[in-house]
């Protein structure tokens, strides 16, 4: 047994890191399926609607827990498919993501007044062009205070992929909590940087909620 | 042969027939205004001429083309007939300019200078080249307007559409929109408006046309039709708009 250290505390920095990396997994996958997610979800063709709101449906009903188990318990069982922890975890991460995103765009999509998509196509713009110049960037403006706020969950339900070993943050804490014997203390500095993390994610989804409001 | 040509065209929202059989031609320099009380299908009427809406019967036919929300080249005729909608629709998020060109430099590429020198043309039209890097919001409703026409002019259309492009306006700003269409009107270009500003109708219209209960009921010469009433619908229409 030994005390915690500040090695111990670099150690829990030093695992920040692969929280950040699952992050950007996260978003460099899971936020180009949430746009696709989106588009389905208000085309005007119900296949494409009716297959996405079953995939939501399906992701969303299940715990984040549930879905990095099933990559990573499940999937060998049931596929014969070994997966990397990063991997599995990689998977569950992006599809939570692309989601929780998408219906979170899908909702700025929505809120584009219609009367915006008919001046576009009054003017002759292709329904891509109509999208992306006029109602994608207004969207966005919309969307982006709840995206942020997104942002923050998906930083702490990274801590769940300590459950498949995964050394992320939360990992690294019951390490350093096992080898010291001072939970209490190692915890709560585990806590504590989850904390700083998101704080300034939190602040900024506030002041982008204030402005936004206040250019409308 | 007229420039729009309609043939009993029907129109139903579920079980509201919005437009009964309705038939009128337009002849290209026409000025053309459809009067008549809320509801008398006028303003769906306007849409069907720009395939924003489907017609259930009859035909439309622009320039002898059956106008239909699936035609071939929908995205061609939608430049050739230009629409200003009663609440504007200008994008919030883009500059007066950007307004303006995003779709002749998106439909007819182009470049980003010959933009900007069209955007002073047709806002020079409207008078507002110096709005020319404004946003929407910091114009005020009748300058909106007028950059929507502007934007409708940008694209060189034959035929120019009104949806009761004045009713969203502080009365004061009603003139200068009104001052707009006046002189596009003595440029020649073809218009159909559906509107409330009598004013407007008998001073400039070629053309007035009547519509009661999703027919029209009267049509003909400003100065006739309002001087000569042959039925009691349109004479009480006219006593009652001032």
């Amino acid at each position: 047994m030994r005390s915690f250290s500040l090695a111990d505390f670099l150690s829990l920095l030093s695992a920040l890191q692969w929280t950040g990396v699952l992050v950007l997994i996260a978003l460099a996958f899971g936020a180009p399926l949430a746009l696709g997610l989106a588009l389905m979800r208000t085309s005007a063709r119900r296949a494409l609607r009716w297959t996405a709101t079953a995939f939501l449906q399906l992701v969303q009903g299940v715990p984040l827990l549930g879905l990095l188990m099933f990559f990573y318990f499940g999937m060998p069982v049931f596929l014969g498919v070994e997966m990397p922890p990063l991997v599995a975890v990689g998977i569950a991460m992006t599809v939570y993501t692309a989601s929780f995103l998408g219906e979170i765009w899908r909702g700025g999509i929505e809120a584009v007044k219609h009367e915006q998509w008919e001046a576009a196509a009054c003017l002759g713009l292709s329904t891509w062009h109509q999208f992306r110049y006029v109602i994608a960037p207004q969207a966005f403006r919309m969307a982006l205070p709840p995206t942020v706020g997104f942002l923050v969950q998906l930083i702490k339900g990274t801590s769940l992929a300590s459950i498949v070993g995964f050394v992320e943050l939360a990992r690294a804490g019951q390490l350093v909590s096992a080898a010291t014997f001072q939970p209490l203390l190692v915890y709560s500095i585990v806590a504590a940087i989850y904390f700083a993390a998101c704080l300034p994610l939190t602040l900024w989804a506030r002041s982008l909620e204030a402005r936004l409001n206040g250019a409308r | 042969m007229a420039l729009v040509d309609i043939k009993n065209v029907t129109k139903s929202y579920g079980s509201i027939e919005v437009l009964k059989g309705v038939s009128l031609s337009i002849d290209e320099g026409e000025i053309v205004t459809i009067i008549g009380k809320s509801g008398s299908g006028k303003s769906t009427l306007l849409r069907c001429i720009n395939a924003l809406e489907r017609i259930d019967g009859g035909e439309i036919t622009v320039e002898g083309q059956p106008v239909r929300t699936d035609m071939p080249n929908l995205r061609g005729f939608r430049q050739r007939v230009g629409i200003v909608f009663q609440a504007f629709n200008l994008f919030p998020h883009m500059t007066v300019e950007r307004n303006i060109t995003l779709a002749p430099i998106l439909n007819k590429r182009i470049a980003k200078a010959e933009g900007r020198a069209l955007a002073l043309d047709v806002l020079a039209r409207v008078g507002l080249a110096d709005k020319i890097d404004a946003y929407p919001a910091q114009l005020s409703g009748g300058q909106q307007q007028r950059v929507a026409i502007a934007r409708c002019l940008a694209m060189g259309p034959q035929l120019m559409l009104f949806d009761e492009v004045t009713s969203a306006l502080d009365p004061e700003l009603v003139g200068e929109v009104l001052k707009v269409m006046e002189d596009m009107a003595r440029q020649g270009m073809t218009m159909v408006l559906v509107t409330h500003e009598m004013g407007f109708a008998r001073n400039v219209a070629s053309k007035i046309v009547f519509m009661h209960q999703g027919r029209v009921w009267e049509e003909g010469p400003p100065a006739d039709l309002f001087a000569n009433p042959r039925t009691p619908e349109l004479r009480s229409f006219i006593a009652s708009a001032r």
